[in-house]
């Protein structure tokens, strides 16, 4: 009898994807839950340099211009994704400061080299905490910073070019 | 016309794809060694509708050799401007064009089984051709009701929009369809794993009969993802061969499975061994197959590589997938109980080593499959996560390893039962190879480990591959045999290309003015001049570099930034010089404000060995097929040899004919 039950379990775990799929599919891609920390401060870090290349950043270089604080990590695919747009950001006047998560100074650095470096600083975060304190909870992700260092809007997932107009509207309002 | 008799074309075979289904089903109700009457339209079906899906396909092709601008699908993908060879590959580098080269691929592989076949008995062919009658019409339900290749516009284009520039290299003309093929002759290994299960004969001369399938699906898989890794290589520009993005993943999965099915038919070939297990991966082989393709064309997950998505006919392909892999898993359950257990081995055997290597095959599928389908699990409770190389890597290295071990002695065991200390020497042989090449590597330096134990281990198994022919007269091995060496050897080779890049790799990034030099391993190399190029339907930037290895001449390198107008994007060209030894690998970037250029270059040493094993790999597999394919027709010829010299004797009344000497 117990040989009989194992043959089921390649239908339950099919199954499961199965479900888990058609879930997926009927969700509107677009439809996340925002931060809970949208509208107050960001908290207070200061992150070493994620590779030589560029200083590191600190809650302190958020302040006068509104800026992008954008979430990321050498080791993610939607990452790549979002590369040409975080270039367009940049092209279109956006200030961009980056948080490596989890990443080694030669992997962002490769990475960087391979799709372009948008950013002005990135911080090191390599066991999330930055992340975590700022309600992101994966890569990539992208928030609109005001000029007193609050957070006004959350980007998450890969930005794709329909977003770009989006977060210059939003960098625009947080003025 | 040419639009409307391919769409009539569909919709025929679509009508005898229902037919081949119905009259296979009567099969099954035969009595033993009968035929059912109403089951005789399952062959002819399963060749007429072949015929039909092919010529859907070549009109396609047509209408895209001609850019025929009124049909939707050649206005939204092609261009009259785009060079002949692209408009012809641009017939499967979209959504509804692919598809129609997957079902025209599956038809005619369904038409040559039903053509060719005649070993299976009636019942289990009948059983066969109906499932794959069955897969064949959900396809052509997707193609004619959610992507009509054929769908004119109310007004014909004045000019198309183009292919993706990332498509537009001679890499596409063969990578996705030899993918395609692949996947595709999985589906026979479904078919026939169902029909052999639903008429309960699982047995010898099944596995017979599914193992060319098998080989033949598994050499063009090998071919596919060799040749789109070389692909990716060289055409994205970043100087990587493998990222476990989800479209490579979604081949790598099949492959896997195809690779522990083609073992595990094997054994039930030879010593009717392992029937449940072949059944369940012959199942397992295709779901991953179709899971590829769902995963690819639903845009449920991110990938650099996909190129058509859309959720609505993601929902189509689930359900498909639900009605293919949801009946056959619960046809399995219900079933392979009744199915006997064949014969018993050894946990020391042939046959133990294979299921080793089958279950350490299936352990690595899991892991990728875990890996590609995590970042879906997380984004249902509203977390997107992406994974990548650091899971991959040292996860899939865990199964890999006892793997390599076990593929290096398998080989060299008895069937059934053997005793370890009969290959002693061996064993002994390959362990101290595989230490003392860890040990002088890591005495001219230091390097990472995995790469270190990976360079032992491809010394170890290159030896370990040459072994079972140790002591036995070549001439007289068979072919099949020959076949195995030479995969297995290339499996070292390929391991050996993975471990020298990623041990010895250098990789240097410079801005370099006109006329600078940057020295990178063996290679000073000069930025001669950087001017602008023109080709038919894009402009770049090309980089003049000057190469020369030690002093040596000079070899020019042409790396390019190109942008495409129609659709605007932007590709990176890198250049290649490949030694014996390596790759010099080179790509031009931005310009800086200053007027230098950025330049990236990395010297990769055995690179190309990575492909190299793969062909190896594919080549050891075609060697296979064909010595199987020999015996088979030596077999034939020696029955029908047979059959006459009787009819002979008969007619001479019982006296024996004088026999040729040979």
């Amino acid at each position: 009898m117990r040989s009989r039950l194992i043959l089921w379990v390649p239908l339950a775990l099919f199954a499961f994807f199965a479900g888990l799929a058609a879930f997926m599919l009927t969700q509107e891609k677009d439809q996340f839950v925002e931060s809970t920390m949208i509208g107050r401060p960001l908290p207070d870090f200061a992150l070493d340099p994620a590779f030589e290349g560029l200083p590191g950043a600190a809650k302190a270089d958020f302040g006068g211009e509104p800026k992008l604080l954008n979430i990321w990590a050498s080791w993610c695919t939607p990452c790549i994704a979002e590369a040409p747009q975080l270039e367009a950001l940049k092209a279109q006047g956006a200030q961009i400061i980056g948080i490596a998560i989890r990443d080694r100074p030669e992997d962002v650095a490769r990475f960087l080299a391979r799709y372009g470096n948008p950013y002005t600083r990135i911080g090191s975060d390599p066991i999330s905490e930055v992340q975590l304190g700022i309600g992101s909870s994966g890569v990539p992700e992208t928030f609109v910073i005001d000029g007193k260092g609050v957070i006004r809007y959350q980007h998450i997932g890969d930005i794709r070019e329909s977003d770009v107009p989006v977060l210059l509207a939003e960098l625009e309002k947080a003025r | 016309m040419i639009a409307e008799i391919g769409l009539a074309a569909l919709w025929l075979a679509a009508a005898l794809a229902v037919l081949q289904m119905v009259s296979g089903a009567f099969a099954l109700k035969a009595a033993e060694g009968e035929v059912n009457p109403l089951a005789i339209y399952a062959r002819p079906a399963a060749v007429v509708q072949a015929a039909l899906a092919v010529l859907a396909f070549v009109m396609l092709l047509y209408a895209f050799a001609v850019t025929d601008l009124s049909i939707k699908l050649v206005a939204s993908n092609s261009h009259s401007m785009k060079p002949f060879i692209y408009k012809l590959t641009g017939t499967w580098g979209n959504h509804e064009g692919s598809m129609l080269l997957w079902v025209g691929v599956l038809a005619l592989s369904g038409g040559m089984l039903a053509a060719f076949e005649r070993r299976l008995p009636e019942r289990t062919m009948g059983a066969t051709l109906a499932v794959q009658g069955f897969v064949a019409l959900g396809f052509y339900a997707f193609l004619l009701l959610s992507s009509n290749p054929f769908e004119r516009l109310p007004v014909p284009a004045a000019e198309g929009s183009g292919l993706n520039p990332l498509l537009q290299d001679i890499g596409l003309a063969i990578h996705p369809p030899t993918l395609y093929a692949g996947y595709v002759g999985l589906s026979v290994a479904f078919s026939l794993a169902m029909g052999a299960l639903l008429t309960r004969e699982v047995n010898p001369a099944f596995a017979r009969v599914m193992r060319p399938w098998v080989l033949g699906a598994w050499v063009l898989l090998t071919f596919g993802i060799t040749a789109g890794s070389y692909w990716a290589y060289y055409e994205l520009g970043w100087g990587g061969w493998w990222f476990w993005d989800p479209v490579e993943n979604a081949s790598l999965m099949p492959w896997l499975a195809a690779t522990a099915l083609m073992h595990s038919v094997s054994v039930l070939a030879a010593r009717d061994a392992l029937r449940t297990w072949t059944i369940m991966l012959g199942v397992l082989a295709f779901s991953m197959s179709m899971l590829g393709t769902f995963l690819v064309r639903s845009g449920v997950l991110t990938s650099v590589h996909a190129f058509a998505v859309d959720p609505e006919r993601g929902a189509f392909i689930l359900g498909l997938l639900g009605l293919y892999i949801g009946g056959a898993f619960t046809i399995f359950a219900l079933r392979a109980g009744a199915v006997a257990e064949g014969k018993r081995f050894a946990v020391t055997s042939r046959e133990g080593a294979l299921v080793f290597n089958n279950v350490m095959l299936s352990a690595i599928l899991a892991i990728v499959l875990l890996g590609t389908l995590y970042p879906l699990l997380t984004e249902a409770f509203d977390v997107r996560v992406s994974v990548g190389p650091p899971y991959f890597n040292p996860a899939s290295a865990i199964f890999a390893i006892p793997m390599f071990l076990v593929m290096a002695v398998g080989p060299l065991l008895r069937w059934r039962s053997d005793k370890p200390a009969r290959i002693q020497f061996e064993m002994l042989l390959l362990a101290s190879l595989l230490i003392a090449v860890i040990a002088l590597v890591s005495f001219f330096g230091s390097y990472p480990f995995l790469p270190l134990l990976g360079l032992g281990l491809a010394a170890a198994l290159a030896v370990a591959a040459v072994l079972p022919l140790r002591g036995r007269k070549l001439a007289r091995v068979p072919v099949a045999t020959w076949g195995m060496v030479l995969a297995h050897f290339g499996v070292a080779v390929a391991l050996f290309g993975m471990a020298c890049e990623g041990a010895f790799s250098e990789e240097r990034l410079a801005a370099v003015a006109p006329g600078g030099t940057e020295q990178i391993g063996d290679f000073a190399v000069t930025l001669e001049s950087v001017a602008p190029v023109a080709g038919p339907n894009w402009t770049a930037i090309e980089a003049r570099l000057a190469v020369r290895q030690d002093g040596g001449a000079p070899v020019l390198l042409n790396p390019q930034a190109r942008s495409f107008w129609s659709p605007p994007q932007s590709t990176s060209e890198s250049a290649l010089l490949t030694k014996w030894n390596g790759q010099l690998y080179a790509v031009i970037g931005n310009q800086a404000e200053d007027g230098r250029w950025q330049i990236r270059l990395w010297w990769k040493p055995f690179v190309t060995f990575i492909w190299y094993g793969g062909l190896l790999i594919a080549l050891g597999g075609i060697l296979s097929i064909a010595g199987r394919v020999r015996v088979d027709v030596k077999r034939r010829a020696a029955i029908a040899k047979g059959a006459q010299r009787r009819a002979d004797l008969d007619a001479l009344g019982g006296v024996p004919a004088p026999v040729p000497a040979e």
